[in-house]
């Protein structure tokens, strides 16, 4: 059951992650962000990185993750397509994967300008069912 | 939008009256076809807007107003610092000070036309457009610091461009009580290799030509005939501006118990202009000004390289440089009384009306120049600021066409490749890193530009001079 999409907003774009678990949910909701710029399918694994947010509740956390992703994509010209998500009262520890830029193979659509608190989301709407959204400034 | 929710004032003013939390009413300008075409959260949004601390006078959605985050696009409030006024993160946007730059070149359509395919391989090669493109500029610490501080100011003495320029920019080119020590290093790091850069989404440079004039006085006196040829680059403060918006959004959100703020949406993020946060965000939020100036100063001065490259008789000089993602404190006439206030504008563009003195001299009495954004293949405008539109909006008009379509239905509906041979079929030379990005921004996702401005023109916010119809497009 873990999976991503792609919501529409007017201007913008929705980005919702589906998982067993809180993490997982984050963790497909990193595809749904390089979706839109990319096809993260196409990606290989090539370099790690390491990423540590932290907030108050759930909802900040998300949005923390999504706007820490942007900006290590922007400041260390890696697009991503895996992550390994630990969640643990409030901080998130997470690895990614990714593969450095190439602007003629991988064409990027859009750059994604920071995660917006609209429509956001983090919520176990059924047991063990855990989704997790918010639309992104594009 | 559920049109028996708001009160009609007249053709293309709709109010909200003040209920509930509301301080103020909240007051739509548009007509009647742009009202049922719009979503029901700009209603919800500028409602909302309506409710906060320190608002003045009433809540304003401008006529191409859509569903934002916060701030509806198209939204503007001003509040009044003497009376618990806050300013927020979110009514001014992540984008901070994106906005167009128009440019006269003295040439014909004609002069364009023959060699229009490699004027637009050039450009194309010389301004770096899209994701992951950087410019050449490296900046240092101190470097970037006096950026932040001098905006189109800072890059002319660099060598971009020429000091006359800095006359026909918001400013003069220079915000002040910027505060380069307000900005994290997260900010600057992102803007490192940014400096000159074009962006993505609906960023865009575009060689135009003036298709039709509507006002023959106020074109002579900016200087378009028709047929001119002309050059508007759209586009903002990068990755520096994102970044402060971001980071303010969340200090905004948390402090707001603080500061005794009840966020109708967290969104709404906003905290006391007198306050120490406000402060901070007042300060970075300059800079950020200043970086987007600078930016645009800088694609000025590589719009010029490629042109002196194809089209040598060509000389490049500003009509005007307009923000339309800004927090300005201003002067208004409020109920007969002048007061100091903070105009929020996200997704609109300020519209002084003539006489007033923030424009240059020698346009001071036709009204500011505003420069109304296209989308590749329809047309922009030239407006000039109505006359007496200072009880409207704090002089505001709009800022573009917005979108009319989600990018996932977009996608579905245009290919890149497809709408490129089109619009080339329509004389209209894109040039893009993406095909997809085309695609997203197809020009029939976005609402009817001409439909946007005349409203804005009967509601007296600002008047058409001239149309600007696209040849080139480079796309980010």
């Amino acid at each position: 059951m873990t999976h991503w999409e792609h919501y529409p907003h007017d201007a913008d774009m929705g980005v919702r992650g589906y998982g067993e678990t809180k993490a997982q949910a984050f963790e497909q909701a990193l595809l749904a962000l390089s979706a839109i710029i990319i096809n993260p399918d196409k990606l290989h694994a090539e370099k790690k990185i390491s990423i540590h947010c932290s907030a108050e509740d759930d909802e900040l956390l998300f949005a923390d993750w999504l706007n820490s992703i942007i900006y290590h994509m922007a400041t260390d010209d890696l697009f991503f397509c895996r992550a390994k998500v630990n969640i643990d009262n409030g901080q998130l520890n997470a690895e990614l994967w990714g593969e450095p830029i190439d602007v003629k193979r991988h064409q990027p659509t859009v750059e994604v300008k920071g995660a917006t608190y609209t429509t956001l989301k983090v919520v176990e709407y059924k047991p063990g069912e855990w989704l997790a959204q918010t639309v992104v400034d594009v | 939008m559920d049109i028996n929710l708001l009160t009609q004032d007249s053709e293309t003013s709709w109010r909200i009256k003040a209920t509930g939390k509301m301080r103020v009413p909240a007051i739509i300008y548009a007509d009647r076809g742009l009202i049922e075409e719009m979503d029901d959260k700009v209603r919800e949004q500028i409602t909302n807007v309506a409710t906060l601390p320190g608002i003045v006078k009433a809540a304003y959605a401008m006529p191409d107003a859509h569903w934002g985050y916060g701030f509806p696009i198209g939204g503007v409030a001003a509040f009044d610092a003497e009376e618990g006024g806050v300013v927020s993160a979110g009514g001014v946007g992540f984008d901070i000070s994106c906005g167009v730059r128009a440019l006269k070149t003295g040439l014909k359509k004609s002069d364009v036309e023959a060699v229009k395919k490699q004027l637009a391989d050039i450009l194309f090669l010389e301004i770096p457009a899209g994701v992951g493109s950087t410019g050449t500029i490296n900046l240092t610490t101190q470097q970037m610091d006096r950026m932040l501080l001098g905006g189109a100011q800072w890059a002319v003495k660099q060598g971009f461009g020429e000091t006359q320029d800095l006359q026909r920019i918001e400013e003069q080119g220079c915000m002040s009580g910027a505060a380069p020590s307000e900005v994290s290093e997260r900010a600057k790091k992102r803007q490192k290799r940014e400096m000159g850069t074009l962006g993505s989404g609906n960023h865009y440079l575009e060689v135009q030509y003036v298709a039709e004039v509507y006002n023959e006085k106020i074109a002579s006196a900016y200087g378009l005939r028709e047929g001119d040829v002309i050059v508007s680059i759209h586009c903002g403060s990068r990755g520096l501006g994102h970044q402060i918006g971001t980071e303010f959004l969340k200090s905004m959100v948390m402090a707001a118990a603080q500061y005794d703020i009840q966020l109708p949406d967290r969104e709404l993020a906003c905290a006391p202009i007198k306050s120490s946060l406000g402060q901070s965000y007042l300060g970075a939020m300059r800079a950020a000004i200043n970086c987007a100036l600078a930016n645009r100063q800088i694609l000025t001065h590589l719009t010029r390289k490629s042109f002196s490259r194809v089209l040598p008789e060509a000389y490049l000089s500003l009509l005007y440089d307009v923000s339309h993602n800004t927090c300005k404190v201003e002067e208004h006439i409020v109920d007969g009384e002048k007061r100091h206030l903070y105009v929020h504008r996200k997704g609109a563009t300020r519209a002084f009306s003539s006489g007033n003195t923030a424009i240059p001299e020698d346009l001071r009495a036709y009204g500011q120049p505003v420069l109304i954004g296209g989308s590749m293949g329809t047309c922009s405008y030239v407006l000039a600021g109505a006359n007496e539109n200072e009880t409207r909006a704090y002089s505001s008009a709009c800022h573009g066409a917005g979108r009319a379509m989600s990018r996932h239905q977009a996608k579905r509906q245009w290919r890149g490749k497809n709408l490129i041979e089109e619009l080339a079929g329509r004389g209209i030379e894109i040039r893009s890193p993406s095909l997809r990005g085309v695609a997203e921004e197809a020009p029939g996702a976005y609402k009817n530009v001409s439909a946007v401005v005349n409203a804005g023109e009967v509601a007296g916010l600002a008047n058409k001079v001239a149309k600007l119809v696209p040849m080139i497009c480079v796309k980010g």
